[in-house]
């Protein structure tokens, strides 16, 4: 079963991953229409990397924007939240080993200690977002089953990462669960709108060309987000 | 009755609909007819998989219900935080459903929809620019609107508006007549007070077009008067033309987008014909929106940009000042603390901060800034063609709350307003709520503080 989970499923989840967010890309790109969009993606393009750097730089950087500042709680949450998403699995020591066994490279590791820290902080945000969907009814309106699925898809490699690695006995489940938990993860993203992996830089882009083509881009210093 | 008399899928295109149309007081048997009018299913659905591309589509699914939008948005503000006013709740309740029943809905969703396309958001742009993912609800909401108006659900103002476009090229039933008799009347009216003062009509090759609002002309005509006083104080060559001067856009407001296209070449036209240096616009800011940083693309340019450059009036008047064209007396400046509404069409959509806060620095001692400012600033409560729909009247007096706190909170007694919706918006919020505040354009207050130089005053 390991054998299994960790060969022919994890090819196939690593695929789905890859070729999934370049066709997601690709199609969203495809469908920008410079007439119906009011914006010359393909003129005026100085401008539009301009717009569209500063658009995604900006958001990028914690407390670089009037929303993110309006929000410290949110902001420190959500942006502890993705690091941890992102650069716990490919710094964890453990992976890095396994890497190295099955596939012959490895990236650095971090030491475990902090991928512990990085774990416990990336479930305790996902609870505290979820606790924070009940609690302001201007979340809650818009709140469906979905998002909480979404939250949980995202953090189950986490929980079970974690239990597999502190558990005296029966590590062996929780490792499997923990694998697929963690193919369910990269198989969601581009199927689902955890597709905002990639499609967050297409629309912060997108909205970056807009005001920086049409809105106001050529006649000012651009937007202060 | 699937199609009504008044309230139907047609566009008005002849001055006999039209005339129907107005003699229906308040619109009352064209809501009537609304409640009967049939839902094209198919041809909504047509039209979304036509116009509704990648980007809207990725809006809509990608969005995290995080709720940032809520606090941006001066409606659910106004509305003591009333969580069915999240731009995020009102977009997906609405175009959201729209996409996922695949058009199969009925009369009353599209009654609703369009309520709350017009009445729960004036497409003031603000909340896409506190989204994380950059989802810009405002645009959509106007995208909402085309989709509704393509089926007949318009409000009743906005079905008008867009038939003036159509017959009379502007928003209103002036006539090229009646647009060159307000030009030389106001001329002569004032030539007494300013010797040589001239209204060019079709001049060509001039260094200025100058575009105006049909407001102006139909019921404010001294503000053409003082804009020709400026142009002439400034010694501008300037003119205006015959036809193609209507800078405004209802059709945009409406979703209207054939109408928009005629309207707005009729102003590249008349670039064409008379070509002048460069086009400036009046001090009205949606006008500024529809036809120099919307309409090229309504009319296919592929540079995106009007065919000639062109200028919103603080523009001209910040680069008239700084080459000492306009030239302020000292001892007139605005003395009382005074305040600045930033349009959201030509400063958050426009970019045109800097200009309004050069010209304030030149003509107030006590400028004080409204919080938020600037492209942060909040929309005046009657944009998006909100101020001149009845339907709506009481949701925009609740709206107009945020401008008045934030008016209240500068200490300022007088706003300047370039722009003709944020103007009205801000008088009738003083209709409504009574704090003593004035509010103008920057015209006449340019007119009271300039130095005219001596050649240019009346024999004694
Ligand atoms: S801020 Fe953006 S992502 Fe968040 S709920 Fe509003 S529209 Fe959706
Ligand atoms: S565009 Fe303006 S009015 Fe409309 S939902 Fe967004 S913030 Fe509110």
């Amino acid at each position: 079963m390991y054998e299994f989970v960790t060969g022919p499923l994890a090819w196939l989840a690593f695929l789905v991953f890859f070729i999934g967010i370049i066709v997601r890309l690709v199609f969203y790109v495809r469908g920008l229409d410079w007439k119906l969009d009011r914006v010359t993606y393909s003129v005026n393009t100085s401008y539009g990397v301009r717009g569209a750097v500063r658009s995604i730089l900006f958001w990028l950087t914690p407390f670089g924007t009037h929303s993110w500042r309006d929000n410290p709680g949110f902001t420190i949450l959500v942006f502890v939240l993705h690091l941890g998403l992102i650069f716990t699995p490919l710094l964890l020591l453990a992976h890095n080993i396994f890497l190295q066994e099955r596939w012959g490279f490895s990236l650095w590791s971090m030491p475990d200690a902090l991928s512990d820290v990085m774990t416990i902080a990336v479930i305790a945000s996902a609870v505290l977002l979820a606790l924070r969907r009940i609690a302001l009814p201007e979340v809650r309106i818009i709140t469906s089953a979905y998002d909480y699925l979404m939250l949980a898809i995202a953090v189950a490699p986490f929980v079970t990462g974690l239990i597999a690695r502190y558990a005296y006995t029966h590590s062996e489940p929780w490792l499997i669960a923990h694998v697929l938990s963690g193919e369910l993860f990269l198989v969601a993203i581009p199927l689902t709108k955890l597709s905002h992996f990639v499609l967050f830089f297409a629309t912060r882009a997108q909205l970056g060309m807009d005001y920086g083509i049409k809105r106001g881009g050529m006649k000012s210093s651009g937007i202060n987000w | 009755m699937p199609e009504g008399i008044l309230c139907n899928k047609n566009k008005v295109t002849t001055l006999e609909h039209l005339q129907a149309l107005l003699a229906d007081k308040s619109g009352k048997q064209y809501y009537q007819e609304m409640n009967n009018l049939d839902v094209d299913a198919k041809a909504l659905w047509d039209l979304v998989q036509k116009t509704c591309k990648s980007r809207i589509r990725t809006w809509l699914e990608i969005c995290t219900h995080c709720g940032l939008c809520a606090d941006s948005c001066f409606y659910y503000l106004a509305n003591h935080k009333d969580p069915q006013q999240v731009p995020s709740y009102k977009i997906q309740s609405t175009l959201g459903q729209i996409i996922r029943r695949k058009g199969q809905v009925d009369n009353a969703f599209m009654q609703m929809a369009m309520d709350t396309a017009f009445c729960k958001c004036t497409c003031c742009t603000r909340c896409g620019v506190y989204c994380p993912l950059g989802i810009d609800t405002g645009v959509m909401f106007s995208y909402l609107r085309g989709l509704l108006f393509s089926q007949g659900f318009t409000p009743w103002e906005m079905k008008i508006g867009t038939g003036m476009h159509r017959v009379y090229r502007a928003q209103m039933d002036v006539t090229t007549e009646d647009w060159v008799d307000t030009c030389s009347w106001m001329a002569e009216e004032n030539a007494d007070d300013w010797p040589g003062l001239e209204i060019p009509v079709d001049k060509e090759n001039a260094d200025i077009l100058y575009t105006v609002n049909a407001r102006e002309p139909k019921h404010y005509p001294e503000d053409i008067a003082q804009a020709a006083i400026l142009f002439h104080v400034a010694g501008e060559n300037w003119t205006v033309p015959s036809e193609g001067w209507e800078e405004t856009s209802l059709a945009m407001f409406a979703g209207d987008w054939e109408a928009c296209k005629l309207q707005v070449e009729s102003v590249y036209a008349a670039m064409d014909r008379l070509k002048p240096k460069r086009m400036v616009v009046t001090e009205c800011g949606h006008a500024y929106r529809a036809t120099v940083i919307e309409g090229p693309y309504w009319a296919g340019l592929k540079t995106g940009k009007t065919p000639i450059e062109s200028l919103h009036y603080v523009e001209w008047v910040a680069e008239a000042l700084r080459a000492g064209k306009l030239k302020i007396d000292p001892a007139k400046k605005i003395k009382e603390p005074v305040t600045y509404q930033d349009s959201c069409n030509y400063i958050r959509n426009g970019g045109l901060w800097e200009a309004a806060r050069y010209i304030m620095s030149q003509i107030a001692e006590d400028f004080r800034e409204m919080t938020p400012s600037r492209e942060h600033n909040f929309c005046c409560g009657g944009g998006g063609g909100l101020n001149g729909i009845g339907r709506y009247r009481e949701q925009r007096n609740v709206g107009l709350r945020v401008k008045r706190d934030q008016i209240l909170a500068t200490g300022a007694k007088l706003v300047v307003a370039p722009c003709h919706n944020c103007w009205d918006a801000i008088r009738d919020l003083e209709e409504v709520y009574e704090i003593g505040i004035r509010w103008s354009f920057l015209k006449p207050l340019l007119i009271n503080m300039i130095e005219v130089p001596e050649h240019l005053k009346p024999a004694e």
